[in-house]
């Protein structure tokens, strides 16, 4: 499970450090994609675990993913709109898709609390990965300022998810 | 004093205890997960008008079990103050979201 974590961790560090070190950076509709395609991936992690678990906590957990990224993506599309831009699908969205589809399906064959304990587990190191990702790449490559907006007040709303799921994950031990 | 005249004073005097001071409106914002002002005083009687100019939804929820307002994404929600204290509330939604109200009686 850490594995995969470590190599989507790795894919957006190595597309991040490739595209800089080309003096090229994120553009914004590279950004939108991204940011856009992590909320997603997070929306279906939040569904299965509500389809799966009876634990209290954790569907409560996975209701707030639903509830907050899907009102995220919804402005981020009003602003793409807005702004004329097309989000345009890249390496580093490409590699969260796969690590994320591989996740759903390993997170498939769990039960009960091994699934809740994973799930949480996998929300926690995701949460971390994505929030870096924003803070130290996307954030800093962001252009437009409304944009760059939208994704500090998502970073904040996601620093909050990943003390949340860090909370979760010690109440399941 | 005449004891007509002074039972009138005296009940004039009542009247003015007894009604209140006019009830207020305060307006707490709230904006990027965080109230604004973050510490208000107000009265018992007094309406909160609560503005959520977040796309996110969000809760005033008393520490001591007083209120619990929903506040919708993007909507305006009023409720009135019904009991005096110093309340400390938060968004049960994103509990970072920290505030307070100090009610007078």
């Amino acid at each position: 499970m850490f594995k995969h974590i470590t190599a989507t961790a790795i894919v957006l560090c190595l597309t991040g450090g490739v595209a800089l070190s080309q003096g090229a950076k994120l553009s914004d509709p590279q950004i939108a994609h991204i940011a856009y395609t992590a909320g997603e991936i997070d929306i279906k992690a939040a569904k299965q675990a509500l389809d799966k678990s009876s634990n209290k906590e954790v569907k409560e957990f996975a209701q707030g993913m639903v509830r907050d990224h899907e009102a995220v993506n919804k402005q981020a599309l009003a602003l793409v709109k807005k702004l004329k831009v097309t989000p345009e699908d890249n390496d580093t969205s490409r590699a969260l898709s796969k690590q994320a589809s591989e996740k759903l399906t390993e997170l498939g064959k769990l039960k009960g609390a091994d699934f809740d304990k994973a799930y949480i587990a996998n929300e926690v190191a995701y949460h971390k990965t994505v929030n870096g990702a924003l803070e130290t790449q996307l954030i800093p490559s962001a252009s437009n300022p409304e944009l760059k907006e939208l994704l500090q007040t998502g970073l904040k709303l996601f620093q909050g998810h990943e003390q949340h799921a860090e909370h979760v994950a010690a109440d399941l031990k | 004093m005449q004891p007509g005249r002074l039972a009138f004073v005296s009940l004039l005097a009542l009247v003015a205890v007894s009604v209140p001071a006019r009830a207020a409106t305060i307006r707490i914002t709230i904006d990027k997960l965080a109230f604004s002002p973050a510490s208000v005083a107000a009265k018992v009687g007094d309406t909160v008008e609560w503005v959520n100019k977040d796309a996110l939804a969000h809760t005033a929820t008393a520490r001591n079990g007083d209120f619990d307002v929903t506040l919708p994404p993007s909507k305006t929600v009023s409720s009135v103050l019904n009991k005096a204290g110093t309340v400390d509330y938060y968004c049960r939604f994103h509990p970072n979201m920290k505030a307070s109200l100090t009610i007078a009686p």
